[in-house]
């Protein structure tokens, strides 16, 4: 049986991890390839590498680091942040990502979705949305959740979709960084709307917010966090083993 | 040393790595010397079926891997590669493979229910059928990551593991000293690598 898969994601800028709380505030960590190879070991099913560096020397920077850590982490590594063209695709895939995840990039080239696909596959590009409700409506975010784009994002991602996106990050901007759980309400939506894999991001605080996400959602295929893995606040190992507990399929 | 070959399709740094990892002597290839030479031979490939059996042929590599495996050298093919093993594949068409292995390609679609995801993404547990020296250092139920949506068909002899995934799907194959994997041993943590360490343990086997 495929199994629950649980993630976490690493912002990288200037070589370092930061996560921020609602975007903002950013908050230095530690190491990526420390940190990658350590949640490798302890049972990340997946890492994601989001590269939010602006400067081209930080972009040389992070797929130095992005080289080193897949040299060491045997577990699929998703890379986003800056990708904008297929040879951004092209810059990361070399250095060993296996998926990439675009968000602003498509929302600039709604084309670039399905030049990737063509290029590299279904599985290797995936659709990341920030999503905020506004008035009622799901609406895209852009530029790390800043701009409204105004596009209702369902249609969006239905949309991405149809042009290769092969999985679907959603991350709620109303639910991150409040730690109170995921926004099931949203992931539903996009679960019905889609039949690629849904990964849910933006508002896990503790254990039982996966378990709640898995056992009311049994479409959604992945929960992603950052902080409370970075802090430790939430010990990956602990995570599988209180799935496991609660029948829902786990890697341990 | 064991020989990747490089025809083209996919990325190879993944799988040079984990080989690494594992203190193995790799070297990326598409020389029939180097292939000639080789203890082992890993065939990798990501992507259509049709496409990458093209490549294969119009190098002239199907021939080497042939003939090199009818001299009993061990090879492996993983994820696309282990597809390439087998008579056709029914991607896109009908394609001929390798003929290395007896048995077809064929869409998961055709085995799984409806209201399953395609591809079949994520960890999955390895039901172990067959004992295999390629899964001695593993136990049954070791979970692996695969990606695919086409599966090997008309080879139950040849199947030593598989994944439920409504339905068993085909996840290991071996027929004399010809393996395969579905999933992808340079993607699933120290499982993988200790498969790719049997693989790099084998010895070359009688001629065909």
């Amino acid at each position: 049986m495929i199994t629950k898969r649980i993630i976490p994601c690493l912002d990288v800028k200037n070589g370092r991890v930061v996560k921020g709380v609602n975007f903002e505030g950013l908050q230095d960590v530690s190491s990526p390839v420390s940190l990658a190879k350590y949640y490798s070991e302890n049972g990340a099913d997946e890492l994601v590498f989001y590269d939010i560096t602006a400067s081209s020397d930080g972009r040389k920077l992070f797929t130095d680091i992005l080289c080193e850590t897949a040299r060491s982490v045997f577990i699929p590594l998703t890379v986003g942040g800056g990708i904008n063209t297929v040879e951004d695709f092209d810059r990361v895939l070399k250095c060993g990502a296996d998926k990439v995840s675009v968000n602003s990039g498509a929302i600039r080239n709604p084309d670039l979705v399905y030049q990737a696909a063509k290029l590299y596959g279904d599985q290797c590009v995936v659709l990341s949305a920030d999503i905020k409700r506004v008035d009622g409506v799901y609406r895209v975010f852009a530029k790390g959740g800043r701009e409204n784009t105004g596009m209702e994002a369902i249609s969006w991602i239905r949309r991405c979709v149809d042009n290769g996106a092969g999985e679907v990050v959603v991350n709620s901007i109303d639910t991150d960084g409040v730690k109170q759980g995921f926004d099931i309400e949203m992931l539903e939506a996009v679960c019905n709307a889609v039949s690629v894999p849904v990964i849910a991001s933006g508002g896990a605080g503790k254990i039982q917010d996966f378990i709640t996400l898995f056992q009311r959602l049994p479409k959604v295929d992945a929960g992603l966090a950052a902080s409370i893995f970075h802090f430790g606040e939430v010990a990956i190992s602990d995570l599988k083993a209180q799935m496991a507990k609660a029948n829902i399929p786990t890697r341990l | 040393m064991i020989a990747i070959v490089d025809y083209g399709v996919g990325n190879l740094f993944s799988l040079r790595s984990s080989l690494a990892a594992i203190g193995a002597d790799v070297t990326v290839t598409s020389d029939k010397h180097i292939l000639e030479q080789a203890d082992q031979i890993l065939l990798p490939g990501v992507g259509a079926f049709g496409d990458a059996a093209q490549k294969l042929r119009s190098t002239g590599l199907d021939a080497v891997l042939k003939e090199q495996a009818a001299l009993g050298k061990p090879l492996l093919g993983i994820c696309l590669g282990m597809q390439l093993l087998f008579e056709k594949s029914y991607e896109y068409g009908e394609h001929y493979g390798l003929g290395l292995i007896p048995g077809a390609v064929r869409p998961i679609a055709d085995v799984i229910p409806g209201d399953y995801k395609i591809p079949h993404i994520g960890w999955n547990a390895l039901k172990i059928q067959q004992e295999s020296p390629l899964l001695s250092h593993i136990q049954q139920g070791d979970h692996v990551y695969f990606v695919h949506s086409y599966y090997a068909a008309d080879c139950d002899d040849a199947v030593i593991a598989t994944a439920e995934y409504g339905s068993d799907l085909t996840a290991a194959v071996a027929y004399k000293n010809v393996y395969g994997c579905q999933f992808h041993p340079e993607k699933s943590g120290t499982v993988g690598l200790n498969i790719l360490k049997a693989f790099a343990e084998m010895k070359e086997g009688a001629p065909w």
